[in-house]
């Protein structure tokens, strides 16, 4: 929308004497407001770990350190192995996003324009599963990737733990193949008498059209990987191979770790995703945006 | 169906067929045949890792959680079935009260500050004329953290004795508080930095939904005289009816499952704070180590998500 839309409140209102000064006042104050609650603790948490852990905690607080510690981010990285978990969750996020985008891709695209029989009632057996609340599956999925039925194989501390469930993902599905159905039949009509087959047509034609929904479902899908707590605190018990978020839990506990470091450990773990966001925000907001409007 | 080519031949060759031409009707209604075996085929071998990874991970989990509910299972010798057992051992735990009392008062705080803040926000950031996109960005930032990163970060800022508030309440000369420490403001704590990590969302979904509404709804109240609040409660209500349902349900979900927030800041053993997943939690992974009456309390807190999921969907499906 642009901003010349007629919204609540006129563009004669705001320009009259009155309205300017409400106008400028509302916006000044939500402005400053926006700062100190969304930004402020953001710079609290990377500016704090510069300061001494005493300083960190002093009444009343100072707003810049009186020293500055650079080397806490790397007693963080180094000490605590923030480091390792952070290769750990990138190498979960990097690989969960090449599964998904394989298994949901190829299954949107079946359902989509080869339409097998049966394809509805696969759909709406995935769909389906959108309406299951993760929480109540925790249980009974932590059992099954502990002994993963027909396989008989234990997924529990290796990544295959987190990548093939994270497969299933009917929001996925759902955007992919509404996405497919698109893209005219007469397109992979011309491209099949030319003798490609279905995987060419795949290949060749619909996924160079479908970058832009390639894109956002991989923004959505890193995201979420790198966010999950509740399942990789139990599929990765081993603290070798556990994630950033549940290592941090953990360090957390133990109280061997000053606040300092902690905030650097903090800060460090948020950097990938405040730089998708800066680099993505279009695509993420407008991602979400193009949700709440189709449901 | 996808017409590609060899079907176009297959039809050709029925064609001739008719005809009279060599192999007849009856050739050629079997290789069609054979050509949709094969097609159907071809797709599900498309299909197969999707059908295995929901079969395995996500329909079979559902299957499992219901039979292990009626089940005492130690995983060495074979399982027993139990009848209403778990069910009964879950009702008769002092803490199944507790924790659905918890559950409820943190998804009631969390509605009434995480549903009327966002809309609120929206309403005002979609008047604004400048630095739309800065609030945007800014409301959205905490959406994109790890949430253990702001709940621990928020650990910090609730410290009685070192945290960043009470330094504040006290530097302006306000009551200071125990925050999460105190009994009456442990659950309000954790709402306090659940609405914070998560209320960007939601702000962004109204900013859209108010960018759709049209203008002359807007210059027709106005016409007829009506004053701002009037342009809100008959324009813009009743055009975010729909969004604001739909949030409303989907909010009620997440923040029944609340999980992160307790196990961070209150720990799992607080009565303050117990909740219906931190009670799972606990059957399962820490206290009993009895997955069957885990499995038992996941299938009644699936019949009550379920219930508000399924108004979900119906009512997103029907707006399509």
């Amino acid at each position: 929308m642009s901003s010349t839309t007629r919204s609540l409140i006129s563009e004669a209102d705001l320009r009259r004497g009155h309205g300017r000064l409400i106008y400028r006042l509302v916006l000044g104050a939500m402005a400053v407001a926006f700062v100190l609650m969304f930004i402020g603790p953001l710079y609290w948490m990377i500016i704090g770990a510069f300061k001494t852990p005493i300083e960190l905690a002093q009444t009343p607080p100072t707003i810049l350190p009186t020293e500055w510690h650079p080397e806490t981010y790397l007693d963080a990285w180094n000490r605590l192995e923030v480091g390792r978990y952070m290769v750990n969750t990138a190498f979960y996020a990097l690989g969960g996003w090449l599964i998904q985008l394989i298994v949901d891709v190829a299954a949107a695209y079946a359902l989509s324009k080869l339409r097998p029989v049966l394809g509805n009632v696969v759909l709406g057996g995935m769909l389906a599963s959108l309406m299951l609340p993760a929480a109540a599956l925790l249980v009974p999925a932590y059992l099954t990737v502990a002994e993963v039925p027909i396989f008989g194989v234990n997924l529990l501390n290796t990544p295959w733990a987190l990548w093939l469930p994270g497969a299933a993902n009917a929001f996925n599905i759902y955007v992919l193949k509404r996405f497919f159905d698109q893209i005219p039949n007469d397109l992979l009509d011309s491209a099949g008498i030319d003798g490609a087959g279905r995987f060419r047509l795949l290949w060749h034609i619909i996924l160079p059209l479908s970058r832009p929904v390639l894109a956002v479902v991989s923004i959505f899908a890193i995201i979420g990987s790198w966010k999950d707590f509740i399942w990789p605190l139990l599929v990765l018990q081993d603290p070798e191979g556990q994630t950033i978020s549940v290592a941090l839990s953990r360090l957390a506990e133990t109280g061997r770790v000053t606040n300092n470091e902690m905030f650097a450990g903090l800060a460090i773990a948020s950097i990938p995703m405040v730089v998708l966001f800066m680099i993505f925000q279009r695509s993420i907001l407008n991602g979400l945006s193009a949700g709440a409007l189709k449901g | 169906m996808t017409v590609i080519a060899p079907e176009t031949t297959a039809a050709v060759t029925q064609g001739t067929g008719r005809d009279g031409g060599p192999g007849g009707p009856g050739s050629a209604r079997t290789a069609r045949l054979r050509r949709k075996i094969g097609d159907n085929l071809q797709a599900y071998v498309f299909l197969t890792a999707g059908l295995l990874c929901f079969g395995l991970f996500s329909w079979w989990p559902l299957v499992k959680g219901i039979i292990l509910s009626f089940q005492q299972d130690n995983f060495v010798t074979d399982p027993i079935w139990v009848g209403f057992d778990n069910y009964q051992a879950v009702l008769d735990d002092p803490l199944f009260a507790t924790a659905w009392l918890n559950t409820l008062e943190f998804t009631g705080l969390a509605l009434l500050f995480g549903f009327a803040v966002p809309f609120v926000l929206a309403l005002v950031i979609n008047e604004f004329r400048h630095a739309k996109g800065f609030f945007r960005f800014a409301v959205y930032l905490p959406v994109m953290l790890p949430p253990i990163v702001s709940v621990l970060l928020w650990q910090y800022f609730y410290d009685p004795g070192t945290g960043l508030f009470n330094a504040i309440l006290s530097g302006v000369g306000l009551p200071t508080s125990d925050w999460t420490q105190s009994p009456k403001m442990a659950m309000i704590s954790l709402v306090l930095v659940s609405t914070w990590a998560n209320m960007g969302g939601a702000t962004i979904m109204y900013l859209a939904g108010l960018a759709g509404i049209p203008g002359e709804l807007y210059e027709a109240a106005e016409l007829d005289g009506a004053s701002v609040w009037q342009r809100i409660r008959h324009v813009t209500i009743p055009q975010m009816r729909f969004i604001m349902l739909v949030l409303l349900l989907l909010q009620i979900v997440a923040t029944m499952q609340v999980f992160i927030e307790p196990y961070q800041l209150t720990g799992a053993t607080n009565p303050e704070t117990i909740t219906v997943m931190i009670l799972i939690y606990r059957y399962a992974f820490t206290v009993n180590n009895d997955f069957g009456m885990a499995a038992a309390m996941s299938v009644l807190l699936f019949i009550v998500l379920g219930a508000f999921s399924a108004l979900y969907l119906r009512l997103t499906r029907k707006a399509d």
